[in-house]
């Protein structure tokens, strides 16, 4: 059952106030995150006092929103106003944004008691939270292993239930991978469909931000709550259409789900096999199933690492030390600062990227990479409309493996990279995609699965997805931590 | 031999709309340091850009004003570089789909300078080098430019100052910029080679940055042409490098920094959607443009016979010419206002500042009903004159200067006697004049004037002067 739907149920039944809850979860947190490390910033003082302010008004016998006082969190590289926001990087150490994000703006709004920031890749850059100047998170089933990333913190507090729920980013998977290896649900919407102001950029024209839940109505819940027009962001369409949850079909009898060929190509067999079983229990609610090629997702990978290290290479000039952040102690003029800020400040992954970056934008490779990845880009797009003239959704591993062992993913970037296969596609199409879990490995470790809609076809995803949780509830576990409802 | 000079332009021009271009911080000049900020000029981590239309319209009035061609799809472009100035290390700029392009200039030898292109972009702030250390004012930052370049169609030093004014004044009147040089809201770095006379191959150019006046430019230009020719006269060759011009010492120098061979890694802004200008947009903007200043000139010339150096001063500044235009409403002679203007009001608005604004204490209406006396024959030339002067004084209307007696004009019975008056109370003028000096008779009009306190018409005096003189 929804997370934030019982919690409001609490409070307004007046079962628990909102300031013991958020002690709950706070005292949790103490408990766990030595070794989840899933928050490297935890505002209890701002929580308790948000959490007042909610009881206060429900002891007025005043009505609350169905976000009022449910305890969350925020991926460190969404901006709030007052409070460290770092991108678990050196280089934005100190930095208190005198802002706040859109979608924290719009949270804070509905009431919601920020617990504190969580852990990820630096600049959201990796795969498993452990480019973090923090230390990487940990998974909630098993700390041997990672959470994922880069939104690993949030995925790794949401699955502990050491956060109701909690808003990630993804570029190129960094919600959805997280998600399924933390055995919870993670929606990366339709670029455009949540504002990105205040969201630290890593890579702009890939970049959105959408929750990570423990069931799919959260993440509907939550998504029609952060989805919206913003004036500040251009790019930003807002939700077209209804609010997901009141209007999604759970009854997907007819339905048409596409299997991708490419999308199995070196999944790991027991992951295969899930989805596999996955599919058999969309074909026994009445859905129909349809195989298909999409060579053109062999050109994701390239595409992705090119466009997204370019725009990196440009988003990440601006950390010099001259206006907020880390600088260097010892320096010899402003160049020698620049230099040395950012040779200290920056971790090897982010430096990797600048680099990529910077070779691929240069005169001389431009046309030979950025200019080749934008118009495979435009292949990949094109491919995905083609797919969605013959199916309503497509069903895909959301990475061809488990959690990978801590310390696995930086001693092999490369190999790293190739686990984003299944991934970044949507990102470079720009649609929506919702990962759920659908089972377990020998190990125990979540195994997960996405459903790929259309541009703006959030509603129909979460609803398949919600069809699926109902009939397959077995897939979506607690852990051994945290908060118990 | 001989060498010929060949140059081309890129002029940043600031915009002068209320707000800048990515946010809606005021695009006003000068303010304590770091108050015309937020989040967004200054590149905060996290902040998006959100184009202002209103540069967009006036990028398209300056294109139209300039004969280009409006594009119907462009886009914004990331200039990449580091500089501590550039809070985002990147300059919004535009790059291969420039707003405007293929416009032209027309100078008054007939030569057109093509314009290649026209495009809009974001200022960046400056720095401040003060108590020994270096500070960062990002005030400027953000601040709207349209940058203009023409073609290398420069032939000589004047051909780039007529330009130059030309395009002053033309910014000036549509209104997108007040283009002043000392301020920095219009900023000229000129692309100098010269070339045998004759041959159609382009030398080597450099690059003249940092001059604020037309002077300089001009000053600039006859230097680097001459250090030009020197090299290559002694057989040595120009490199092409960016040079800063010093004011001071009048010579060009060659500059290092942040220009030093930089690749900007230009790249479209993922931050920004595409522009787009309907056809329909366009005309709309084209309909509202306001008469321009050489076409206004013309007019002035043959519809109201004012001078053609006259008319030159009158369109120089908009707000002159608008002002002229309300003065002379219904009336016969626009001339005489054109001549109060420039003959006595300029004398009271001397700065480039102050004619721009040109915030005169005498109305355009106040001007307009004196002009209008004259015109009546109720009052003198001399007279009006005067009064224009106290009207300028006191900001107070004609008819407050002018009372009952001075108007009408002075009868022909009236005018007899006083002329007679003159004469038998100046006998030795009589008889310089008799003695054939001409002159004279200037004694004995300033004395009937004197007499009619100015409301004579000379004309008149001198006419009956000379008859009673006989």
């Amino acid at each position: 059952m929804s997370q934030i739907k019982k919690i409001h149920d609490m409070l307004t039944s007046k079962e628990i106030s909102c300031k013991e809850l958020t002690q709950k979860y706070l005292d949790e947190i103490e408990k766990s995150n030595g070794e989840l490390n899933a928050y490297v910033n935890v505002t209890a003082d701002t929580a308790v006092a948000q959490a007042e302010k909610v009881d206060a008004k429900i002891a007025k016998g005043e009505t609350i929103g169905l976000l009022e006082g449910v305890p969350m969190t925020l991926k460190d590289n969404l901006s709030t106003k007052g409070i460290e926001t770092t991108c678990c990087s050196k280089i934005l150490t100190g930095y208190k944004p005198i802002y706040n994000a859109t979608v924290w703006d719009k949270l804070e709004n509905e009431g919601a008691v920020l617990l504190g920031k969580t852990n990820m890749d630096e600049f959201a850059m990796g795969s498993s939270s452990e480019t973090s100047y923090f230390g990487g998170a940990t998974n909630p089933f098993n700390t041997k292993h990672c959470a994922g990333g880069s939104s690993g913190g949030v995925a790794s507090a949401v699955g502990a239930d050491i956060a109701a729920y909690g808003l990630g980013s993804d570029t190129g998977g960094s919600i959805r991978q997280p998600a399924s290896f933390c055995g919870i649900v993670g929606l990366k919407p339709t670029y455009g469909a949540v504002s990105r102001y205040g969201l630290i950029a890593y890579a702009s024209s890939l970049d959105q931000i959408g929750p990570v839940t423990k069931t799919v109505e959260d993440a509907s819940i939550v998504y029609d709550a952060i989805s919206d027009y913003d004036p500040k962001d251009s790019t930003c369409q807002g939700r077209k259409g209804d609010l997901t949850f009141d209007t999604v079909n759970n009854d997907i009898k007819g339905m048409k789900i596409g299997i991708v060929r490419e999308y199995l190509d070196g999944v790991r067999d027991d992951v295969k096999e899930s989805l596999l079983n996955a599919v058999k229990v969309y074909e026994s609610l009445g859905a129909e199933v349809i195989y298909f090629d999409m060579p053109a997702i062999k050109f994701a990978l390239p595409v992705y690492y090119i466009i997204a290290c370019a725009e990196a290479s440009s988003n990440l000039g601006r950390y010099d030390g001259i206006r907020y952040g880390f600088k260097a102690e010892h320096y010899n003029g402003t160049h020698d600062m620049m230099c040395r800020t950012r040779s200290e400040g920056f971790g090897d992954e982010v430096k990797r990227r600048i680099l990529l970056g910077t070779y691929v934008l240069s005169a001389g490779y431009y046309d030979a990479y950025y200019k080749k990845a934008q118009n495979l880009r435009g292949t990949i797009v094109k491919a995905f409309d083609d797919a969605f003239t013959k199916c309503d959704f497509v069903l895909a591993p959301t990475v061809p493996m488990t959690a990978f062992e801590m310390g696995h993913a930086t001693s092999d970037p490369v190999e790293t990279y190739l686990t984003d296969i299944c991934t970044v596609p949507v990102n470079i199409a720009g649609l929506p995609a919702v990962s759920i879990p659908c089972g377990f490995d020998d190990k125990g470790l979540p195994i997960g699965m996405q459903l790929i809609g259309n541009k703006f076809k959030e509603a129909t995803i979460l609803g398949a997805a919600n069809a699926y949780e109902k009939a397959a509830g077995e897939n979506f576990k607690d852990t051994k931590w945290g908060v118990k409802l | 031999m001989k060498y010929e000079l060949v140059a081309g332009f890129e002029t940043h021009v600031e915009l002068s709309t209320k707000t800048k271009i990515f946010c809606s911080c005021t695009t006003a000049f000068g303010g304590e340091p770091n108050t015309h900020c937020c989040p967004v000029c200054i590149g905060l981590p996290g902040t998006l850009p959100k184009l202002n239309r209103q540069v967009v319209k006036y990028a398209i009035m300056a294109g139209l004003a300039t004969n280009c061609e409006i594009a119907e799809v462009a886009k914004m472009d990331r200039k990449n570089y580091c500089y501590p100035d550039l809070p985002k290390a990147y300059q919004i700029s535009e790059y291969d789909k420039p707003l405007c392009e293929h416009g032209y200039i027309q100078l008054s030898n007939g030569r057109k300078i093509r314009i290649l292109r026209i495009h809009i972009e974001e200022d960046a702030g400056k720095l401040v080098h003060a108590h020994g250390d270096t500070y960062v004012d990002y005030n400027r930052g953000g601040v709207p430019l349209i940058e203009i370049v023409t073609e290398p169609d420069f032939r000589s030093v004047d051909e780039a100052r007529e330009y130059v004014e030309k395009l002053q004044l033309i910014m000036r009147c549509i209104g997108v910029s007040d283009c002043r040089m000392q301020e920095g809201s219009m900023r000229c770095d000129v692309n100098i080679s010269v070339r045998p006379e004759g041959s159609d191959k382009l030398g080597t150019r450099t690059e003249i940055k940092n001059m604020n006046s037309i002077n300089n430019i001009a000053k600039a230009m006859e230097y680097e042409y001459e250090r030009q020719v020197d090299v290559i006269e002694n057989g040595g060759k120009v490199i092409q490098e960016t040079l800063r011009y010093d004011d001071a010492s009048n010579t060009t120098s060659s500059m290092r920094g942040k220009e030093d061979a930089n690749d900007y890694r230009y790249f479209r802004d993922p931050d920004l959607v595409t522009i787009l200008t309907s056809r329909e947009e366009v005309e709309e903007i084209r309909k509202t443009l306001p008469e321009l200043p050489e076409v206004k000139k013309e007019r002035y010339v043959e519809e109201y016979d004012i001078p053609e150096k006259d008319a030159s001063l009158l369109t120089k500044y908009r707000k002159v010419s608008e002002y002229f235009d309300e003065a002379i409403e219904g009336l016969k002679t626009p001339k005489t206002v054109s001549n109060f203007i420039i003959g006595s009001i300029f004398r009271r608005v001397e700065t480039e500042k102050d004619k721009e604004s040109f915030d005169v204490a005498v109305s355009p209406k106040q001007l307009n009903e004196l002009v209008k006396m004259l015109e009546d024959k109720k009052i003198q030339n001399n007279l009006a004159k005067k009064t224009l002067e106290k009207m300028l004084d006191t900001g107070k209307p004609c008819t407050e200067f002018i009372d009952e007696s001075d108007l009408g004009g002075v009868d022909d019975n009236a005018l007899a006697q006083m002329c007679q008056s003159a004469i038998d109370s100046n006998p030795a003028a009589v008889a310089d004049y008799k003695g054939g000096k001409e002159k004279a008779l200037m004694a004995l009009l300033g004395n009937v004037m004197k007499q009619s306190r100015g409301k004579a018409d000379a004309q008149a005096v001198r006419a009956k002067l000379i008859e009673l003189i006989g």
